[in-house]
């Protein structure tokens, strides 16, 4: 569906994106996942037409669309801050894609406003075609936006943040609601995100991001489970880090089983109930580094400065080029 | 947070309110009421009569000429201009906006004279112009450029703060609709700024009519022919006509208060219409 092959971009003298390389399959739903200036939007952006790649090609569909402008390519963009026509009513927004085109491709007045009831109601807005943006709610103005895209009937669906500006609570049910949109309708789509639960509650696969390069792309379980590279495992998840034979020593604060004779001892400092273990904080006895250990609830609180030792049951070591050397799993 | 949002004794408050109103009297409504005291002081027939002089008509018909040119280009090159600098990175960009506020940091009558070196007869294109039968100078198309130069900034410096603030996610949405750039700029880009343009236009059509420094050096004062009504008005003065010099400028004071009452309107619904934003 999606191929771009060696993506680069900079501004001015600033690289943004460093040769990117990524597939994606039709039907797929996927997250671009990195902190603050990694790239995600830029990348997006490239993929829509909105912005252009200095060197590298971008596929769609087979068709190579590297400098075809966005009107052309057939894509549908959400925006963070949905970029709704505020002059114009819900309804004309969701067919304002449909009202621009020209001659026999442009729809009936009749057949355009059918099609916003039908996209209004698919987004559970019906009845409120009438209303102007400025009189609905975040999560409202959103799914306006995310119908305006779709009444386009693109090939390709592409969101920048697109819960970005909403509550968590409106988040969370936009999200779901969003996943099961995807597939109900099949479509093919990526979305921007620095929220990481986001990202691995909803996508196929997601892209992890950092400093214009792609670190590791997987599927949310393989990318929590196995971080390829220091960077993954430390912004995706929770992660431990301490000095070891052969580089520093990676593990979730979930991949450790308490023993009297544990390799490694914690001076507890703080104790308390996250959900359905007891979070455990405290310094590493020799190093005096920060871990964070989850323990089922079902035993005891271990008490504040008392000593625990632990071992990690299963852990990624990886060298200082970043490299990493083997997995330790008994 | 305390009761009062200052906490100045009354006194202060008062004093200050007083000397702000003082000021405005004497030196805004004082003046206003002068003017239209002043032309009706022989009352209404008189008044009517020194308007209708052929000489005071041809005045106003050059004004709403010029104004009718100068307001209409500068619309144009307003919104080329603000689009050029809030929708694209170009190199030159910053002296762009510079010279833009060119016209209001130049004293007008210095404005007319670069037109006089360019275009009069002992200036740069004078010897070419007059090869031509060309006349600028002394004559209509000299006001039309001292005029268009002297309220170019008026729409642009309304509409760029505004097209800043409001970014491009607007436009980028109605492209990746598959909208043409005329399609969204008459769908999507006119009616997020139409009040701010509209408020340009007004001040802009508000200087166009009442620009006095730059027209005069380039007019050459020819009765019936290049006096506007900022001119004539003069010429009458002193002549000692003050009637007539007063009821003329008191056409000019009555576009003053049309164009505020106008754009305290406009200010009520922007502000309405900002309030409805988000
Ligand atoms: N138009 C631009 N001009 C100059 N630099 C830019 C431009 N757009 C992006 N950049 C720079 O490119 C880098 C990547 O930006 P990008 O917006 O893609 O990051 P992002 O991953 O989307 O970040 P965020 O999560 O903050 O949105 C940033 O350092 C940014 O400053
Ligand atoms: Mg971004």
């Amino acid at each position: 569906m999606i191929h771009l092959r060696g993506i680069t971009k900079r501004f001015g003298n600033y690289p943004a994106l460093h040769g990117i390389d990524l597939d994606v399959a039709p039907g797929e739903f996927i997250a671009l996942l990195g902190p603050s200036g990694s790239g995600k939007t830029t990348l997006l952006r490239i993929i829509a037409g909105l912005e252009f790649q200095d060197s590298g090609s971008v596929l769609l569909g087979g068709e190579d669309v590297s400098s075809t402008p966005v009107a052309d390519r057939h894509v549908g963009f959400v925006f963070q801050h949905y970029a709704l026509f505020r002059h114009m009513t819900v309804a004309d927004n969701v067919a304002f894609g449909l009202s621009v085109r020209r001659g026999k491709a442009r729809p009936s007045k009749a057949a355009r406003h059918a099609r916003a009831e039908e996209l209004l109601r698919l987004v559970q807005l019906e009845g409120l075609g009438s209303r102007y943006p400025g009189q609905l709610s975040g999560g409202q103005r959103q799914r306006v936006a995310l119908a305006r895209a779709l009444a386009i009937e693109p090939r390709l669906l592409l969101l920048d943040e697109p819960f970005g500006a909403l509550d968590a609570k409106v988040r969370k049910d936009l999200r779901r609601w969003l996943r099961d949109l995807h597939k109900q309708m099949g479509l093919t789509s990526i979305f921007v995100t620095h929220d990481q639960e986001e990202a691995l509650e909803l996508a196929d696969r997601v892209v992890v991001m950092n400093q214009g390069r792609i670190e590791q792309i997987g599927a949310p379980d393989a990318v929590y489970m196995n971080p390829e590279t220091p960077f993954v495992s430390h912004f995706v998840g929770e992660t431990n880090r301490i000095p070891g034979a052969g580089g520093e020593i990676h593990f979730r604060p979930h991949e450790i089983t308490l023993a009297p004779d544990g390799a490694e001892a914690v001076l507890v400092d703080n104790v308390f109930r996250k959900g359905a273990v007891w979070r455990v904080e405290g310094l590493l006895q020799g190093g005096g580094q920060f871990v964070e250990l989850d323990l089922t609830a079902q035993q005891a609180a271990p008490g504040l400065g008392e000593t625990i030792r632990f071992n990690a049951r299963r852990s990624r070591i990886f060298n200082a080029d970043g490299d990493q050397k083997k997995g330790v799993q008994p | 947070m305390s009761l009062h949002p200052t906490s100045e004794a009354p006194v202060t408050r008062a004093v200050l309110i007083g000397i702000a109103l003082l000021f405005l009297g004497f030196f805004l409504l004082l003046p206003l009421l002068a003017v239209f005291s002043e032309a009706l002081k022989m009352g209404l027939g008189p008044f009517l009569d020194a308007i209708h002089t052929p000489d005071a008509l041809a005045a106003i018909r050059l004004t709403l000429v010029i104004a009718a040119i100068a307001v209409p280009l500068n619309v144009v090159f307003g919104l080329a201009a603000s689009w050029a600098i809030t929708k694209f990175q170009f190199p030159g960009k910053a002296l762009l906006i510079t010279l833009i506020d060119l016209p209001f940091s130049v004293s007008p009558v210095v404005s007319g004279l670069i037109f006089v070196l360019l275009f009069g007869a002992n200036g740069l294109f004078g010897a070419w112009l007059a090869q031509h039968d060309l006349k600028i100078i002394f004559a209509v198309p000299g006001i039309v450029l001292a005029t268009v130069f002297i309220t170019f900034p008026f729409v642009a410096r309304e509409l760029i703060p505004l097209m800043m603030e409001q970014g491009k996610d607007d436009e980028e949405a109605a492209i990746s609709l598959g909208a043409s750039g005329w399609q969204t700029f008459w769908h999507v880009t006119l009616p997020n700024i139409r009040w701010g343009l509209l408020y340009g236009v007004l001040l802009c059509n508000a200087r166009a009519m009442g620009e006095f420094g730059a027209v005069s050096v380039v007019s050459g004062h020819i009765r019936g022919e290049t006096n506007t009504m900022p001119l004539h008005v003069e010429i009458l003065y002193n002549e000692y006509d003050f009637v007539g010099a007063f009821a003329v400028a008191s056409l000019l004071a009555l576009l003053a208060l049309v164009t505020l009452v106008a754009k305290t309107v406009l200010e009520w619904r922007f502000g309405l219409h900002a309030g409805a934003r988000h």
